[in-house]
């Protein structure tokens, strides 16, 4: 028996799909769900019977929110699956965590494949009330919640409240300045252009940019991400059966999900979160290097957060990031670095975590049209902020 | 609009509440002699039960902050400054609160500031304000 295998390069990806991304749809959660499933499922040259595990994040936990409509138990009974293994829940390394559990399953040998989902409703759910979301709704009067209740009573009304607090921080101890962090938002709306699904498609300026009003300094609404009605789905096989399957498998060859600090969003180093734990573990179960890299799809959940996590993943120097993006050039389609390549959640829409999955197997099977960048075999995607964080090293066969 | 008050409880009363007589209370481990934020049952630094509630200086320096702009509800005053505090006892002792009492565009990392409390119903939350 061979102990000190990393498992988790006995999984491979082998189907994608999404749905439409509306703001809002007129879909149902469900049907937005089953469109993405489907598509998946037939994306990977399979069957519905084929699938034997359900993987999410965060899944249904009970309570009908529109940050995860719909969970693995109504899934996999709307799609009459027989499953050997289901499961989801928020508490995890974050919005890849329904990819992480979905390969331990698989390396575990309980499923053969895994079809693992994110749907999000957040777009229909503001249209009905400005306030859902808010951290101070999370709970019923008194605020009993492990996480918030140290937040809530100051006025922490938000998540950009705690990652302006890290972009405030990075930019005091690296120099990073506003003009640098504006190159995430002004990338990812270039490439939204070119994707015909991104919710905002209209050019975005510096100009505009600077513009655009200060939320929580130093960030603003363009260091937002834009909500969406979406679900996005992918298909997890075990390797050996994924050689004879249409796609090019695309191994998970290193997967981080490491938390090395207390899980809180103000007692974590504030310039590296969790996202250095996840960085670092990541690297130790691979041969591959950062210089290896040809694409990533870096959670820009805010703008501040994928500078963190260029830095978090060795793809630039720590504290250099703003120095990195500097300009447009390195991260661009064409750059050394192309970054969330179909306009990521800033301007492609809050599919929330899996959507960034999604891009880089479009990208590494060619398959990403107008957006498309020079071919490469090796891509990196990682999601998440504060707490939160987990990150995939992906090959393609 | 009224702020969302915390739930009380046996690990977290005493930091809520410490300011009914003007202190800020912070769990401390007799083992180590470390302190720790949020309050727990254990410390965990050693894992020692023998914790407890000690008094603080209430001072320390704003390690990262932000000026709130929007407008989350209705009535919310605005803009605020939320900030990180780092007390002055230990590194990386640190808790979100806001800093009150001064223009928030004079607000600024490193700045020395000192605890005050603003009592709502049974709670006393420990804000802070420019230390002179």
């Amino acid at each position: 028996m061979m102990f000190d295998h990393r498992y988790e390069k006995d999984v491979a990806i082998t189907g994608i799909g999404q749905s439409e991304v509306g703001r809002p749809s007129d879909k149902s959660a469900m049907r937005l769900t089953l469109d993405a499933c489907l598509q998946a499922i037939a994306d990977a040259g399979l069957q519905r019977s084929d699938i034997d595990g359900v993987a999410c994040w965060p899944g249904d936990n009970n309570n009908g929110d529109p940050f995860s409509p719909v969970g693995p138990s109504a899934l996999k009974s709307a799609l009459g699956l027989n499953v050997n293994w289901f499961g989801a829940g928020y508490e995890g390394p974050g919005p890849l965590a329904g990819v992480i559990n979905g390969a331990m399953a698989i390396a575990a040998g309980l499923c053969k494949h895994v079809l693992v989902f994110r749907t999000i409703t957040e777009a229909s759910a503001r249209a009905v009330n400005r306030q859902a979301g808010a951290l101070t709704g999370k709970t019923q009067g008194r605020d009993s919640s492990y996480a918030w209740q140290w937040f809530t009573p100051f006025n922490v009304h938000s998540g950009i409240n705690l990652m302006a607090l890290y972009a405030q921080r990075h930019f005091h101890e690296y120099g990073t300045r506003a003009e640098q962090l504006a190159q995430i938002a002004l990338t990812c709306r270039r490439n939204a252009i070119r994707n015909p699904k991104a919710v905002y498609r209209t050019p975005m300026s510096m100009d505009d940019y600077m513009a655009s009003r200060m939320i929580s300094s130093p960030l603003r609404l363009f260091d937002c991400d834009v909500h969406c009605d979406a679900s996005t789905a992918i298909i997890l096989s075990r390797r050996d059966i994924a050689q004879d399957l249409p796609n090019k498998p695309i191994r998970i060859e290193a997967m981080g999900a490491a938390l090395n600090q207390p899980w809180s969003w103000d007692q974590i180093s504030l310039t590296r979160m969790a996202a250095f734990d996840v960085g670092q573990m990541m690297w130790a179960r691979t041969d591959y290097t950062p210089q290896d890299v040809g694409s990533a799809q870096l959670y820009d959940g805010f703008s501040i957060l994928t500078l963190i996590w260029l830095e978090a993943l060795g793809l630039c120097p720590v504290g250099q990031s703003g120095a990195f993006v500097e300009g447009g050039a390195r991260i661009a389609l064409d750059g050394s670095l192309p970054i969330n390549t179909n306009g990521g959640q800033l301007s492609g829409g809050r599919t929330h975590g899996l959507g960034y999955v999604h891009e880089a197997c479009l990208q590494l099977w060619g398959r990403a049209e107008g957006r498309q960048t020079r071919d490469h075999r090796v891509s990196t995607v990682a999601a998440g902020g504060g707490p939160l964080g987990g990150s995939l090293l992906l090959v393609r066969e | 609009m009224p702020r969302k008050l915390p739930a009380l409880n046996a690990d977290n009363r005493a930091f809520w509440q410490g300011g009914e007589t003007g202190r800020l209370l912070i769990h401390r481990c007799a083992a180590c002699s470390r302190y720790f934020h949020p309050p727990a049952p254990l410390c965990p630094h050693c894992a020692s039960f023998e914790v407890a509630p000690q008094a603080v200086s209430g001072q320390g320096k704003v390690l990262s902050f932000t000026v709130n702009y929007q407008g989350w509800a209705p009535d919310l005053e605005v803009p605020y400054v939320v900030a990180i505090i780092e007390l002055a006892e230990q590194a990386g002792l640190q808790f979100v609160s806001n800093v009150v009492g001064i223009p928030v565009a004079y607000v600024h990392i490193d700045m020395p500031v000192r605890v005050t409390f603003l009592n709502v119903e049974d709670v006393w939350l420990p804000l802070f304000e420019r230390d002179q």
